[in-house]
Formats: C-alpha cells, sequence, structure tokens
C-alpha cells in the first residue's frame, strides 16, 4: 500500500512537471510563430502604392481645347484616359441600342452605383452628353484600344479585336466589361477634374 | 561525427524523395542529429546570429531596391522617398542601416572568439581563411551600400576609398579611373557599386554555405579547445544548440532593436543628410565604425603606398594565423600568457578604432604607429614565439571531464540518449 | 541595454564575464567612431545646450500646437529663402506631423503657384497648389539661391535638423546610448538662432558675415533670422526669439523625421515582445538543458 502510494505520487508529480513544461514549450512555440508573422507584415505592406502615389489622384483637363469628334487622351494614376467630344450622330448611335444587346449591361461608372444600366445618360457625362469621359484600357487584358476604329464607331483593342461603341460600352471580343469611368466632376463648365 | 541517430523516412512519398534528393536527410543530419559540445557558451551564439542578420539584411536589401533609384540626381531623394511615403519604409531603411553595424558587431565578436579560443588550429583552417574570405566581402558590400544614399559621406567615403588604389604605381591612376567609370566619383560609379552591392550578399551567402559545410566536417570547436571523444561529450544540434541559439538571437535583437527604433542614426553620420556635393568636402571624413581601426592604420604610415600596403596586410595577416601560432595547446583558456596578449591585442584593435576617428595629427599618429606596430607584432611576432615558450595549463581530458569536472559528481551517460527522450 | 547585460552576464560562464563586459566596452568604444561631427563643429563652434524636447527618449511625441506654430515661423520666415522640397503639402495632414485638418493644408496649398506643364501648347503654367504638391522652393536653382543670398546657399529644410551635429566628447558618447539622446541637431539649431551676439573684443567678421556664437568658423552669412514679435501667435504663446527658434526647430525636426512617432511607439511594442520572448526562450532552453547540466 505504501508502495503503492509512493508512485502515485511520482506519477502525479511527473504529470503536474509535464503539463507546466509542455506549457512552456507551447508559448514560447506560438510567441516565436506570432513574432515572425508580425515581422513579416511591414515587408508585405511596402508593396502597397506609397503615400506620394496616393496623393497623385487628380487630373484637371480643360474641354475648351477639345473639338467636336475628337478625342483627347490624358494620363491619370499613370494610365490612359479618353475624352471624347462626341457628335450628335456618335450620340444618337449610342442611344438607339436597346441594353439587351450589351454584352455587359452595367454602367461601370464611378461616379454612379455599381448597379446602374450602362445606358447612354448613365455612359455620358451628368447633364453634358457630348462628353464620354473613360479609361482607355481594354477590359480584357490591359491594351490601350484605338479610337474612331472598327464596326461600331468607338474602340477597336488591336490586341484581341474586341470592340467598343460610342459610348464606351463592349460589343463584341473577348473583353468582359464595358471600358471604366473613372470619378469625375465639372469645375467650371469647360473644365473636369478627374479623381 | 556520427553516432546520433539518421534520418529514415517513413512516409512513402517522402522515402521516395529522399531516394531521389535526399534534402530532409541533409537538413536533419546537419541541423537535427549534428553532434554539438556539450560545453558551448553563448559566445558560439554568434554563428547563428550571423546567418539570422545576412538574411535580415538581404530581405530588407532586396525590399529598399524596389524603391531606390541609382541615379546622382535622384538616389537622395528616394532614399527619404522611402522614409517618407513609403509604407513602413522608415523601418525597413533603418534596418538595413542599422543592421549592417549588428552585422559588424556580431562577425567581430566571432572573430575575436575564434581567435581566443584557438578555433583556426587544425583540422579548421580551411574554416577559419573561409571565415576571412566573408569578413573581406563584408566590408566591400558595406562599403558600396553606404555610397548609395548619395549623401556627402557617401560620395566622399567612396572618393576617398577608391583612391586607395590610386597608391599603387604605374598602374594605380588607371585602376582608379576604371573603378570609377569617369574621372571623378559620379554616376557610373553609383550604377556598378549599386550593382555589385546586389551581388555581393549572395557571394557571402555562396561562401557562408562553404563555412558551414567546412564546420560541419571538422565539427565546432569549444571552449576547452579538446575534441569531443564519446557521445557523451557532445549533444545534438536539436533541441539543444537551436533553441540556445534561438535565445541568444533575441537577445541579440533586443539590442538591435535599441539602435533601430530609438537611435537610428547615432551610428551613421550627420553629414549623409547632406545631399552629395562634389565641390565641397566635409571638414571631418571618417569611415563606419568597423572600418576605423584600418583607416587608423592607413594614417598612421606616412607614405601613401605603404599606408594602403599596411591596411591591406592587416586583414592578409588574419588568413595566416593557423600557422603562425605555433602552441599545441588550443584554447586560450589553458593558455595564461596568450590570454594577456591576447586581451592587449583587443584593447590595441579598440585603441585603433578610436584613433581612426580622432584628426590625423601629432599625437594621434605617435599613438596610430605603436598600435600598428603592435597589431602586426601580435601576429608575426608574439603568436609564433608564444607557442614555444609558453608554459600551458594542463588540459582536460575530455570535455565531459571540464564540465563535470568542478561538481565532482559521478557522471552519469546521457548525452546522446537525451533528446531521444525529449517529446 | 541593461536588461541585456545582466541577463548575458548571468548566464555566461564565470570565466567569460570578464571577456564579455570587455568586449561590450569594446564595442561601445568603437562605436564612438560613428558619432563623426558634421560640418566641422570641433573647428571653432561653441558646444550647444541640450534643450528639453518633447519628441526626445523613448515615449517622446512631438507637440501638436508647437509643430503649427513653428509651421507658421517657416512659412512666414524661414521659407522665403530656404526651400524644403521634400515637404508636400498632404504631409501638414498627416498623422504625426502638425496635423492640421485637410482643409487646412488644402487652403495653404492653394495659397501657392506652383509651375505645371507643358499644357497642349507646349507652355508651362502657373495653378494654384495641390495637397500632392512639394513645397515649392523660393530660387529656382541653387545659383539663383547664391546670387540673392551674397553668394552664401540657404541649405534645404528637408533633412536638415538630422544634418547637423556637434561633437559630445568622451563618455558623453556613450552614455547617449543609454539615454537614447539624439537631439544634437535640434540643439544645434536652437543654438544657432540664438547665438547672434556681439563678436568678442579683437575678433572682425567679414563683409557680409554676422558673428554667430554657435557657426563653426562664426561667421554665417544669414543676417539674425528672426526678432521678437515678428510672428503673431494666435495662441498666447510667448513671441520671443527663443520661443520662435523652439518651435521652428521642433518643425524642422518633425520635416527631417516625419515618422518619429510611429517608430518610437512600435519600438516600445517590439521591445516588450522581445524582452517577453527572451524570458521564455531563456526558461524553455534551461528545462531543455536540464538534463545535460544534471549529468
Amino acid at each position: 500500500m505504501g508502495v503503492r502510494g509512493k508512485e502515485t505520487l511520482v506519477a502525479s508529480t511527473e504529470t503536474a512537471e509535464t503539463t507546466r513544461r509542455d506549457f512552456l514549450y507551447i508559448a514560447t512555440g506560438a510567441m516565436g510563430a506570432v513574432g515572425a508573422a508580425a515581422m513579416v507584415w511591414p515587408f508585405i505592406s511596402q508593396l502597397q502604392p506609397d503615400a506620394s502615389v496616393l496623393a497623385l489622384s487628380s487630373t484637371e483637363v480643360d474641354l475648351g481645347q477639345i473639338q467636336e469628334g475628337q478625342i483627347v487622351t490624358v494620363k491619370w494614376r499613370g494610365k490612359p484616359v479618353f475624352v471624347w467630344n462626341r457628335t450628335p450622330k456618335d450620340i444618337e448611335e449610342a442611344k438607339a441600342v436597346q441594353l439587351g444587346q450589351l454584352l455587359d449591361p452595367v454602367a461601370r461608372n464611378a461616379n454612379l452605383p455599381a448597379d446602374a444600366p450602362a445606358t447612354d445618360a448613365n455612359r455620358a457625362a451628368k447633364d453634358q452628353e457630348k462628353w464620354l469621359v473613360v479609361i482607355g484600357i481594354c477590359t480584357h487584358l490591359g491594351c490601350v484600344p484605338i479610337g474612331h476604329m472598327g464596326e461600331y464607331d468607338g474602340w477597336f483593342c488591336p490586341c484581341h479585336g474586341s470592340e467598343y461603341d460610342s459610348a464606351g460600352r463592349v460589343r463584341r471580343g473577348p473583353a468582359p466589361e464595358n471600358l471604366a469611368i473613372p470619378p469625375y466632376h465639372f469645375v467650371s463648365d469647360t473644365k473636369i477634374s478627374i479623381g | 561525427m556520427s553516432g546520433h541517430a539518421t534520418f529514415e523516412p517513413k512516409n512513402p512519398a517522402l522515402k521516395w524523395f529522399e531516394s531521389r534528393l535526399p534534402l530532409v536527410g541533409l537538413i536533419h543530419s546537419s541541423f537535427v542529429a549534428y553532434p554539438t559540445p556539450r560545453n558551448l557558451n553563448y559566445w558560439w551564439t554568434f554563428g547563428g546570429i550571423l546567418s539570422l542578420m545576412l538574411v535580415c539584411q538581404i530581405v530588407s536589401g532586396v525590399v529598399l531596391v524596389m524603391h531606390y533609384t541609382p541615379h546622382v540626381t535622384l538616389a537622395f531623394d528616394s532614399v527619404e522617398h522611402i522614409m517618407r511615403d513609403v509604407s513602413y519604409g522608415w523601418l525597413i531603411r533603418y534596418i538595413h542601416a542599422n543592421g549592417a553595424s549588428m552585422f559588424f558587431i556580431a562577425v567581430y565578436i566571432h572573430m575575436f572568439r575564434g581567435l581566443y579560443y584557438g578555433s583556426y588550429k587544425a583540422p579548421r583552417e580551411v574554416l577559419w581563411i573561409l571565415g576571412c574570405i566573408i569578413y573581406l566581402l563584408m566590408m566591400a558590400t558595406a562599403f558600396m551600400g553606404y555610397v548609395l544614399p548619395w549623401g556627402q559621406m557617401s560620395f566622399w567615403g567612396a572618393t576617398v576609398i577608391t583612391n586607395l588604389f590610386s597608391a599603387f604605381p604605374v598602374v594605380g591612376p588607371t585602376i582608379v579611373e576604371w573603378l570609377w567609370g569617369g574621372f571623378a566619383v559620379d554616376n557610373p560609379t553609383l550604377n556598378r557599386f549599386f550593382s555589385l552591392h546586389y551581388l555581393l550578399p549572395f557571394m557571402i551567402a555562396g561562401v557562408v554555405v562553404l563555412h558551414v559545410w567546412a564546420l560541419h566536417v571538422v565539427g565546432q570547436n569549444n571552449p576547452t579547445g579538446v575534441e569531443p571523444k564519446t557521445p557523451k561529450d557532445t549533444v545534438p544540434f536539436t533541441p539543444y544548440a537551436t533553441i540556445k541559439d534561438s535565445l541568444g538571437m533575441v537577445v541579440f535583437l533586443i539590442f538591435f532593436s535599441w539602435f533601430l527604433f530609438y537611435i537610428p542614426n547615432y551610428l551613421g553620420h550627420a553629414d549623409n543628410y547632406i545631399p552629395a556635393n562634389p565641390l565641397v568636402t566635409p571638414a571631418h571624413i571618417v569611415p563606419e565604425w568597423y572600418y576605423l581601426p584600418f583607416y587608423a592604420m592607413l594614417r598612421a604610415i606616412p607614405s601613401k603606398l605603404g599606408g594602403v600596403l599596411t591596411m591591406f596586410s592587416a586583414i592578409i595577416v588574419l588568413f595566416f594565423v593557423p600557422w603562425l601560432d605555433t602552441s599545441k595547446v588550443r584554447s586560450g583558456v589553458y593558455r595564461p600568457l596568450f590570454k594577456q596578449f591576447f586581451w592587449i591585442w583587443v584593447a590595441v584593435c579598440i585603441g585603433l578604432g578610436w584613433l581612426g576617428a580622432k584628426p590625423a595629427e601629432g599625437g594621434y599618429i605617435i599613438a596610430g604607429r605603436i598600435l600598428t606596430f603592435w597589431y602586426f607584432a601580435h601576429f608575426l611576432i608574439i603568436l609564433p614565439l608564444l607557442g614555444l615558450f609558453e608554459k600551458p595549463k594542463a588540459v582536460p581530458a575530455s570535455i565531459t571531464e571540464s564540465v563535470l569536472g568542478k561538481k565532482g559528481s559521478a557522471p552519469a551517460s546521457v548525452g546522446a540518449q537525451a533528446p531521444q527522450t525529449k517529446g | 541595454m541593461n536588461k541585456l547585460m545582466s541577463s548575458l552576464s548571468s548566464i555566461a560562464p564565470l570565466a567569460l564575464r570578464r571577456g564579455l563586459i570587455g568586449a561590450a566596452v569594446a564595442g561601445a568604444l568603437v562605436l564612438a567612431g560613428g558619432l563623426a561631427p558634421a560640418s566641422a563643429q570641433e573647428h571653432g563652434g561653441t558646444k550647444p545646450h541640450r534643450e528639453s524636447w518633447s519628441f526626445a527618449g523613448p515615449f517622446g511625441k512631438y507637440d501638436r500646437a508647437q509643430l503649427q506654430r513653428g509651421f507658421q515661423v517657416f512659412k512666414e520666415v524661414c521659407s522665403s529663402c530656404h526651400s524644403a522640397h521634400l515637404l508636400a503639402f498632404r504631409n501638414l495632414a498627416q498623422p504625426g506631423g502638425p496635423q492640421f485638418s485637410e482643409e487646412q493644408a488644402k487652403v495653404v496649398a492653394e495659397g501657392y503657384q506652383i509651375q505645371d506643364g507643358p499644357n497642349d501648347a507646349g507652355d508651362m503654367f502657373d495653378r494654384p497648389g495641390r495637397l500632392s504638391d512639394h513645397w515649392p522652393s523660393p530660387f529656382p536653382n541653387e545659383q539663383a539661391a547664391r546670387a540673392s543670398n551674397g553668394g552664401a546657399y540657404p541649405p534645404d529644410f528637408s533633412t536638415l535638423a538630422k544634418a547637423r551635429t556637434y561633437e559630445v566628447g568622451f563618455p558623453g558618447f556613450l552614455i547617449d546610448i543609454f539615454t537614447q539622446y539624439q537631439e544634437q541637431g535640434p540643439d544645434y539649431i536652437h543654438a544657432l538662432l540664438n547665438g547672434y551676439v556681439d563678436p568678442p573684443e579683437g575678433v572682425t567678421v567679414p563683409e557680409g558675415a554676422h558673428y554667430n556664437a554657435y557657426f563653426p568658423g562664426h561667421a554665417i552669412k544669414m543676417p539674425q533670422p528672426i526678432s521678437a514679435d515678428q510672428v503673431t501667435y494666435t495662441d498666447g504663446t510667448p513671441q520671443t526669439v527663443d520661443q520662435y527658434s523652439r518651435d521652428v526647430t521642433a518643425f524642422m525636426m518633425w520635416v527631417a523625421e516625419p515618422h518619429l512617432e510611429a517608430r518610437k511607439r512600435i519600438g516600445f511594442q517590439v521591445m516588450v515582445f522581445l524582452i517577453i520572448f527572451a524570458g521564455l526562450l531563456y526558461f524553455t532552453k534551461k528545462k531543455v538543458w536540464k538534463a545535460v547540466h544534471d549529468h
């Protein structure tokens, strides 16, 4: 009986010892893992656009210089933006298109709700329908489409043959979406600020 | 050096892989089962700390390059751009700048440790020489890295150091022009230094692999200098050395963080926050602290060529230490005279470092000459003679005896078995 | 550092303790070299006083009101000769700085004409500043700046507070490691701005220069830049030269080191983490090695 008791005692202290030791190992290991993860973060975080890049977010365009029918390309955040002074014919063509004919029925206009339909009114500048402002990046794989080309009188992308109409909406080809419209507003009647 | 468990995979997929490339087995034998002397003290953790610092410098450096522009008109501002605009850029740049100093603090401790315990002696000569090569590469890398921010000290440091090569007769001036890629330190110089600064760390990593390989062939030295004789003298690398090295690294990181977060410019020069100006030299040109002893030697010698040769010899002499030390006893622990001379030599190095930061005039030059002489005398006169005349103390028969001798208790056989019982 | 030393010396074998201390001293002494005095500081400048800066020490922070006042001094006085080309208007509103509101920063930016272009006609043109613009320099180039300032180039403020120092000497430079004193630059700038005194007997100052007790060589081209009541503070702060120079120096320090607050804050977190982690590792190490030490 006495011997038995002693054995139990030894066993129980060993268990306590083991638990304490395991806890120590786990705590140390966990802290090492947390430290390593925390150390990685700055090296990941530095990849994001830096403060000076984020600050360069607006570009002003003087519309007075753009003649009817002319498409002007300006740079905004390192990307081309097309500003098109559309002719009445271009506008008529765009308005005539039914939503059902579109490959992408969503306006893709950063100034409107995300689900706005891709009508010409939702694509053109607010209250000044002759102005169309779109980011000049094909929504397929990022090439710059060529203006006044293709079957739909809008843009034609030389890379993989996507075609856009006179409201910048994709009408044919691999591109999945309409040309995106950047956030912009009229500073005066003849000047817009993009971004 | 075997004697501990070898790696035998049970998982069939791993077995398949191991029979084609025994990678896990190599890692296992190098960093798990590898027997390390049981009596290593904390000075031995600096090898691991140095590996950590190399990784730290490479990782932070690769990231800095993502934002840095190597052009004379943009380099300074691009570094400041990192400090101001890049997310955590200030942290990464300060890690890299202070990390260089930490790397050198660790390497100097590592070298002093090797010199004290005779780690360069047979059969570790190649190991030692590889270490000297790493040190040389580190000096070159750090020098070129310091040029990249293109501040006043960058520019004038580069000018002075590259001009050292003009001391060589006949070819000197041509060498210097070729180093510069022009008639002064300028954009071509900055570009080639940038390229080489990126390349050299990977060469260091390559030589480190050889260094570790050589280490694993001959085994680690230990404070007694007595080679392990039985499995009782060693413990497996994991968990024993791993945990001890980890502790050493974290304590070192605390030291590092003190500088990094609180006094990040302490080890730098204020002048390097002034953009480089080829028309105005700062009044007081000093290299980074880790070059100061050599800089003191350069200035102590009155002849241009002599100074340059002395400076380079100070490093070259290290390559011959394994043969200059004639003592039969490896560890300084059992060499009473050597011990004293060792500490004198350490003091000489510190003294030279101090002189390197002082203006080269009057008493400083005299002191510089005396210390320079002593530096070389230590290797060329004292070390060879000590081996012949010194009476070493009795060396313990084995590592285990030296460890347990003090306690006087009967040794029980643990050593190799210990790891297997670990949960 | 103290913690490091004591924990290291308690775990290092006795025989090595002397070596450890020796190496620590060695390391510290070798670090001395890092303290190179800049700009001929040791050649005839009086040593500046150590001031009490809100941003010094491990928990240092900028004083927002002081930075705003300092900015006012910079804008109304210094910036007519000194550039600060790395300072962007957006910085004025970022955390850890003077923390003007974005609206205020925009108003400041719009008060300046920034050259932009070329436009479609190929001409450069001026437009009101935006947040992304950098502080416009008062002179188009260094030559123009020199021509207007008697041959001297008014240094750019961007990194100036970190580009100035004075020699601390032994053992001060070692003590600075432990006290974390790094404010030699601000000390010097503050001292310089208050250092315009009459030259001592027998000292003649060259034509076009001014005597300054703290400037290396004492002959400075910049005339005393500011006098009492020159800038009107709205918060009741005394309008003295000493106060102006403190405020503008703090502002310059922020311009030179805009992320100082984040650095010290993160530093404290890292330190706490590492010390606890080191403690855990120490006990783990002891546990692991127990079997070996006992036998």
